[in-house]
């Protein structure tokens, strides 16, 4: 390891050798003889590694001359009629039409066939022993009809507890969760909004009533502030989206809006 | 005391039969009658009570005529054109009624037979969205304007161009006004557009050129106006409102009379108490200008041997691929359709009318509605001051407009409602609830009774504006899968076309 400055010293005090430019040159223009060479002898990972910088540098280059091309050609580009707005609100800053949903989106459903299909159609089954720990109760602990969740919930806004005695399942506090990441699948656009309701748990009926949300569930999201309208204009505001993390492992739920 | 609406409505027929007024006119005529500034309900002692006047002494009471004719207001859907590949951006009845023009992002402008909604010529030749489209007032020819700050004048009757490209703006035109018939030395020929390039420009439809700029402003401008007195008006995003005074001939200029400031935000939209007179002054409804009206839809040019072969073989093209020419051979050469002078008839029938208007309305009267929440009331012909700041809307206030009377103003917020002001006084009289996003435009009946709104949530909707039944929808149109951006209510008074993000136009009728 250099321990000071001393080769840039020493280019300082007596400068660089007479032929450093043409030696510069030289080894530039051979630089593609090596490249190519080292591109057939290269075997294994090495050469993977090779292929893939010399891939990326071919790409960043390409798009290089692209970007000159497209700035000296002054091409006409042909106009985005999907982004076509009114006058009166094409300056309008503040206003963020991502955020704005779109009905057209609704059109295109409606083109789409398969009004049922979810982005993530099979699901692992979930057994009854990976959902739920047996709690032991009693006396002598000798009562096992007691069983805790240890997948993530939701518990409604009104729900009251039983008795704790009496309680069968019991849904930990920190497993219990009101808000979803949803992304709208058209947008690319994720907003964070509140959980409505869980509407089909594909594991079991059991486990849609008790509101565990796994990976693969619907659940029902209020998408009020997104400025969805019927056509009859009428706000929309719950919505179904499917859960496509598992929410357990992540502590968060992310989920994918079913348009 | 107890005298109702009716009675005092015919105790001024009978005034005014005694002043010399036709028997026949008289009998029909509906009046409006004022307190003050407060509107006449159901009977005369409600309205004393309710102003807190004192039945012992002389009272004043004021009359407007009311519009003799009565729309029925529009319920359903009759048509879906479709057509447009984009969202379509703008629509404009023709002054006549006959022919609607629509305008997209497709870069298209279409025009439609209003009363058959058949599709008539598809104008292709802009290289952008296509912002704003507007009919001449005598119906002869349309122009539109695009993103690119293009504006092109179409032959109604042929669907082609009347001359070349208008090019001067450099960034996007945000709206369109046509001289006046009753006005200028060569009515229907002149057309002042504005940019957001901070310009105004008046051009000669005739040969398009451009004839003088108007420039005063310092921000985009947004909205431009052609009153009937002579004056032009302009609003811009430097918060002022520019009156021009724009003179007649060869060598006519523009120059500014009036600087209105009074708003601390951008100007969004202008509207005149006289804009219905100039809009439609030429046409007459009825029977005695039939001919006139028929000659304005569809004019019997003279056309050449080679304008009549180019016309049918556009036809057959149109025919067999759907595409007009233009599309089909960009680089054959264009014909223009040539120029027709207004009809003489008609700029006499709106000489008259505009004369009627002066004497009944007085002065124009001119809104302007801004980002800060409020309408300003002017009569910028004789001040500069304002005449009165009609707060009541919580967001912007996009658009405007005033009744075809004069009467009443309406103006459209994003706020998602629409409210209802006096349009002498500028008095708030009523806020319309309903819409659940914002609203983009309003658009009234020709008689004054009803208005019509379009809304971002999917919807117009249409509202009874007469005293006592304020403040509810009337009817909700629905049928647009997205937000409604374009919206008209014919001149005849029959249907109400609407413009769609979901690419349909979409017409009402009764």
């Amino acid at each position: 390891m250099p321990q000071n400055e001393y080769m840039e010293m020493h280019r300082k005090r007596y400068g660089r050798r007479l032929d450093h430019e043409e030696r510069i040159r030289k080894k530039e223009a051979r630089e593609a003889h090596r490249n190519s060479e080292m591109s057939k002898k290269l075997q294994g990972i090495r050469a993977k590694l090779f292929h893939k910088q010399r891939f990326k540098e071919k790409v960043a280059m390409k798009k290089t001359i692209a970007a000159h091309e497209e700035k000296d050609s002054r091409a006409r580009v042909a106009p985005d009629s999907t982004a076509a707005m009114p006058h009166y609100l094409l300056d309008r800053e503040g206003v963020s039409r991502a955020k704005v949903l779109s009905n057209t989106v609704k059109q295109k459903r409606k083109e789409k066939a398969g009004k049922w299909s979810v982005p993530i159609p099979k699901v692992k089954p979930i057994a009854d022993d990976e959902m739920f720990n047996i709690i032991k109760t009693g006396k002598k602990q000798n009562k096992a009809w007691k069983r805790m969740i240890t997948k993530v919930t939701f518990v409604g806004e009104g729900f009251t507890r039983k008795p704790p005695k009496y309680e069968r399942f019991i849904r930990p506090m920190a497993l219990r969760h009101k808000k979803a990441h949803v992304t709208h699948p058209e947008l690319q656009a994720t907003f964070c909004l509140d959980i409505i309701g869980v509407k089909k748990n594909p594991s079991s009926t059991m486990y849609t009533q008790l509101g565990v949300i796994t990976k693969g569930t619907v659940i029902e999201v209020n998408v009020s502030d997104l400025g969805l309208v019927t056509p009859a204009g009428k706000v929309v505001w719950g919505k179904y989206a499917q859960v496509t993390n598992n929410p357990e492992m992540d502590n968060c739920i992310n989920a994918v809006l079913l348009v | 005391m107890s005298a109702s609406t009716e009675q005092l409505e015919t105790l001024v027929r009978e005034l005014r039969k005694a002043a010399g007024a036709a028997a026949e006119d008289e009998d029909s005529q509906p009046y409006g009658f004022y307190l003050g500034e407060r509107e006449l309900g159901a009977s005369l002692g409600a309205t004393l009570a309710a102003a807190g006047v004192e039945a012992e002494g002389t009272i004043e009471l004021r009359f407007h005529p009311l519009s003799v004719f009565r729309v029925a207001p529009v319920t359903r859907c009759t048509d879906t054109l479709f057509g447009h590949t984009a969202p379509v951006l703008h629509t404009a009845f023709s002054p006549d009624g006959r022919l609607l023009a629509s305008c997209g992002g497709d870069c298209t402008v279409r025009l439609w037979d209003a009363l058959a909604s058949l599709p008539r010529h598809t104008c292709t030749g802009h290289s952008s969205h296509v912002l704003c489209a507007a009919f001449s007032p005598d119906g002869l020819r349309f122009a539109s304007a695009d993103r690119e700050g293009e504006i092109r004048v179409w032959d109604a009757a042929t669907g082609r161009l009347v001359c070349r490209p208008m090019t001067r703006h450099k960034q996007w035109v945000t709206a369109l006004a046509w001289e006046p018939l009753h006005a200028g030395a060569a009515p229907g020929e002149r057309l002042a557009s504005s940019s957001r390039d901070g310009s105004v420009k008046v051009w000669s439809a005739r040969n398009g050129r451009m004839l003088f700029s108007l420039s005063g402003h310092s921000g985009p401008v947004e909205a431009v106006r052609w009153g009937g007195a002579g004056l032009v008006y302009t609003a811009s995003r430097d918060r002022t409102v520019l009156v021009f005074k724009v003179g007649d001939g060869p060598d006519a200029r523009g120059e500014v009379v009036r600087r209105l400031t009074g708003h601390s935000h951008r100007v969004n939209a202008l509207a005149l108490s006289s804009d219905f007179v100039c809009r439609t002054g030429g046409m007459h409804f009825g029977a005695a200008f039939a001919s006139a009206g028929r000659r304005a839809a569809a004019p019997e040019p003279m056309p050449s041997a080679k304008t009549a072969a180019a016309v049918v073989a556009a036809a057959a093209a149109a025919v067999a691929g759907g595409t007009t020419p233009a599309a089909a051979d960009p680089a054959a050469p264009v014909e223009y359709t040539p120029f027709h002078p207004c009809p003489r008839a008609m700029v006499d029938a709106a000489k008259a009318k505009w004369e009627e208007f002066r004497a009944g309305a007085g002065e124009e009267r001119l809104l302007s509605c801004s980002d800060d929440a409020t309408l300003i009331l002017w009569k910028p012909e004789s001040a500069d001051r304002p005449v009165a700041r009609l707060t009541g809307h919580q967001q912007a206030v996009n658009h405007i407009a005033f009744s075809p009377d004069g009467r009443l103003a309406a103006s459209a917020g994003f706020d998602k409602k629409v409210r209802l002001w006096d349009g002498f006084s500028g008095r708030l009289l009523t806020t319309m609830h309903g819409h659940v996003g914002a609203v983009y435009m309003v658009a009234w009946a020709p008689d004054s009774r009803f208005l019509a709104s379009a809304s971002k949530d999917s919807t117009a909707k249409v509202w009874r504006v007469e005293k006592g039944f304020r403040g509810r929808a009337l009817h909700t149109l629905n049928g647009h899968a997205d937000e409604v951006f374009a919206l008209d209510w014919s001149p005849a008074g029959d249907r109400v076309a609407t413009g769609s993000k979901d690419r349909t136009m979409k017409m009402w009728q009764h």
